[in-house]
């Protein structure tokens, strides 16, 4: 479950004093899909921040995989979020230093959990990049490196995927691809899938998948007239 | 433990993956090691040899001269005599109550090079040298040797002396000497001598140099020794005894301990300005590893900031960047170690052709890990500054989620 509840964050900026963001309540089932929308500036990374627990320091209440993020201490927030949290950064921030199976690796490593090679292999070949498993990143174009980043941010099966603007570098096909990618990624590990974008595509690739497009909500951030997350079925 | 095994794993996997700029922290960090261990080791054994070579002797007396040179020429070996001093006169002071033994030595020929040192068998017990094979000299003309030389003379050999210190003086070839015994090694200077009775010395000078029977008789009158090296009885000597033979009688007193001190110190301000050039080295490889940490640190933000987002704590992150700077300095100490080892080796090899300094490479000293410290040390403070960095960077700004 994804539920917030008078979610609002201050940043303090400087001699502007501070800026106050409001976010509309939520509430996504474990296993849904929200798509997040809205214009930059508008708060979809600080939600994604605030989600994965980066940013803390909200008021109102913020429950993420049925966590109350409030309830985390300090100490253990990176270890709650290395197991619960997927991460799907729209700059994809691959290791150079390391192969691909290296950087899925780095995930025990980060989690400090003991390396399970089976699974990295199971994750790289269900995303179709096992036979490139030995390349650096800089030896991969934009959709394999793409795919070994989405095998990292499912490697520990997280009960949450975030995806920045998963589709912002990617032509038409490829963009409903990559979609289609997360979706069934997600539905593997049985995660609730949060993706954050400006894109329109998206919401047409989404519909077009067809087949979770029951459990998808549609949240349009910065707009003072619409702040209530709507079915995606019923917008369409 | 497996977290320290799986950050290691990690840490070296990253340093390979930027081979070049850490082979060259290495490099730097190397040389400086490698620097210190020679003088380190060099500077030891040099102390330690000439403490053994000293061989508890209190005072040398000599013809006067050059205190220095007297040590030089008669403990250690290296240097020519002052001259000598009349052997009826060294035997009168041997019986100075303030001293405890005078053993006389007769230098002046040589052979290959090997001085043939004519003495007393207390001279061997001075330096605890042991009979290896053969025995003790007893008459004129027997010599034992030292373990440089067991390879070119064995036993029952005959050979004759050169005149001179050095080689391709003139051959004293109407007096041979023969080899009656061979001495354990000992790892001082008698291991390069050839020593037999002070008899056999006079013996050959005046068979060479006399015309006549009379003529020897003369010569027998006016028998002639080197050095004596006295030991005192208690002491206090060492505050009367020198004064008083330099003042009171032909020779010369030098003490051992004052004219080495005085030598150190004058080889020390080399030796300074050696460890100077190594630490300032070590600094720059310091600064190196700085630099270059801190440009690879720009590079690799976003990895580390991914590496938060990933579940790392920021001690964890730091953790990584330390042991990597902790490796190559490790790997820069190991590697310098080894060719400062390997180097004074090489002194070593290069030394012993000249039968001066033994010097050896493969001896560790306790100083090399208070060097690895120092190093450790060094890499530290290096990563300091990036280390700081990383505590204070923002994640979510290299995220892009701000």
């Amino acid at each position: 479950m994804l539920a917030s509840r008078n979610l609002s964050f201050s940043y303090v900026s400087g001699d502007a004093g501070s800026a106050v963001m409001r976010f509309p309540d939520l509430a996504l089932p474990q296993g849904g899909v929200l798509l997040l929308q809205g214009p930059s500036g508008s708060g979809k990374s600080t939600l994604l921040a605030l989600m994965c627990g980066l940013l803390s320091g909200y008021a109102g209440r913020l429950h993420v995989a049925g966590q109350d993020m409030m309830a985390i201490q300090d100490a253990q927030r990176d270890a709650w979020r290395g197991r619960t949290v997927g991460f799907l950064p729209q700059r994809l921030h691959l290791s150079e230093s390391l192969n691909a199976r290296g950087n899925l690796a780095l995930v025990f490593f980060a989690a400090g959990l003991p390396e399970d090679a089976a699974k990295i292999d199971a994750a790289l070949d269900a995303l179709g990049v096992l036979n490139l498993a030995q390349r650096r990143p800089s030896e991969l174009s934009g959709g394999q490196a793409q795919r070994v980043a989405l095998a990292r941010a499912t490697l520990l099966s997280p009960k949450i995927i975030l995806a920045d603007e998963p589709t912002a570098s990617l032509d038409g096909d490829a963009a409903s691809d990559a979609m289609a990618l997360l979706l069934q990624a997600a539905q593997r590990c049985g995660a609730s899938l949060v993706v954050a974008t400006h894109d329109s595509r998206v919401k047409l690739a989404l519909a077009a998948s067809g087949q979770a497009i029951e459990r998808v909500q549609l949240l349009t951030l910065g707009k003072k007239d619409d702040f209530r997350p709507s079915i995606l079925r019923e917008v369409l | 433990m497996k977290s320290i095994v799986s950050t290691l794993s990690f840490a070296w996997r990253m340093l390979l993956a930027r081979p070049g700029a850490a082979l060259l922290n290495v490099l730097l960090i190397a040389l400086g090691v490698a620097t210190m261990t020679v003088l380190l080791l060099v500077s030891t054994q040099m102390e330690r040899s000439f403490e053994k070579d000293l061989a508890g002797v209190d005072v040398v007396v000599g013809a006067k001269g050059s205190p220095l040179q007297m040590i030089l020429a008669g403990l250690l070996h290296v240097d020519v005599p002052t001259g000598n001093i009349p052997w009826q006169v060294a035997q009168e002071l041997g019986l100075d109550p303030r001293i405890k033994q005078l053993i006389p030595l007769s230098l002046g020929d040589s052979y290959e090079g090997f001085r043939i040192v004519g003495t007393t068998g207390q001279f061997l017990a001075l330096y605890k040298a042991k009979m290896d094979s053969g025995q003790m000299f007893s008459s004129p003309m027997e010599v034992v040797v030292g373990a440089d030389i067991a390879d070119k003379l064995a036993i029952n050999d005959t050979f004759s002396g050169t005149h001179g210190l050095g080689s391709g003086g003139e051959v004293h070839d109407k007096s041979k000497y023969r080899v009656g015994g061979q001495l354990q090694r000992c790892g001082c200077v008698v291991d390069r001598l050839i020593l037999t009775s002070i008899e056999s010395v006079w013996q050959v000078h005046e068979k060479e140099i006399a015309l006549d029977e009379a003529d020897r008789k003369a010569l027998q009158e006016e028998r002639e020794i080197t050095f004596g090296l006295i030991q005192y009885a208690s002491p206090l000597a060492a505050v009367s005894f020198p004064r008083f033979v330099n003042q009171s009688t032909e020779l010369q007193a030098a003490a051992p301990a004052v004219e080495i001190t005085r030598l150190f110190r004058m080889i020390g301000v080399g030796t300074q300005v050696l460890q100077a050039f190594a630490a300032v080295l070590l600094i720059v490889s310091a600064i190196s590893l700085w630099m270059s940490l801190t440009a690879a640190l720009r590079e690799r933000r976003g990895d580390l900031a991914m590496l938060r987002m990933l579940g790392a704590s920021k001690s964890k992150v730091a953790g990584l960047l330390l042991i990597e700077t902790l490796m190559l300095g490790l790997a820069g100490w190991a590697i310098g170690v080894t060719l400062g080892h390997l180097l004074t080796s090489l002194i070593g090899y290069l030394l012993e052709a000249e039968r001066s300094l033994v010097v050896s490479g493969w001896l560790m000293l306790p100083q090399e890990l208070l060097l690895l410290a120092g190093v450790l040390g060094l890499s530290v403070l290096a990563v300091a500054w990036p280390l700081r960095q990383v505590y204070g960077q923002d994640v979510l700004k290299q995220l892009n989620l701000k």
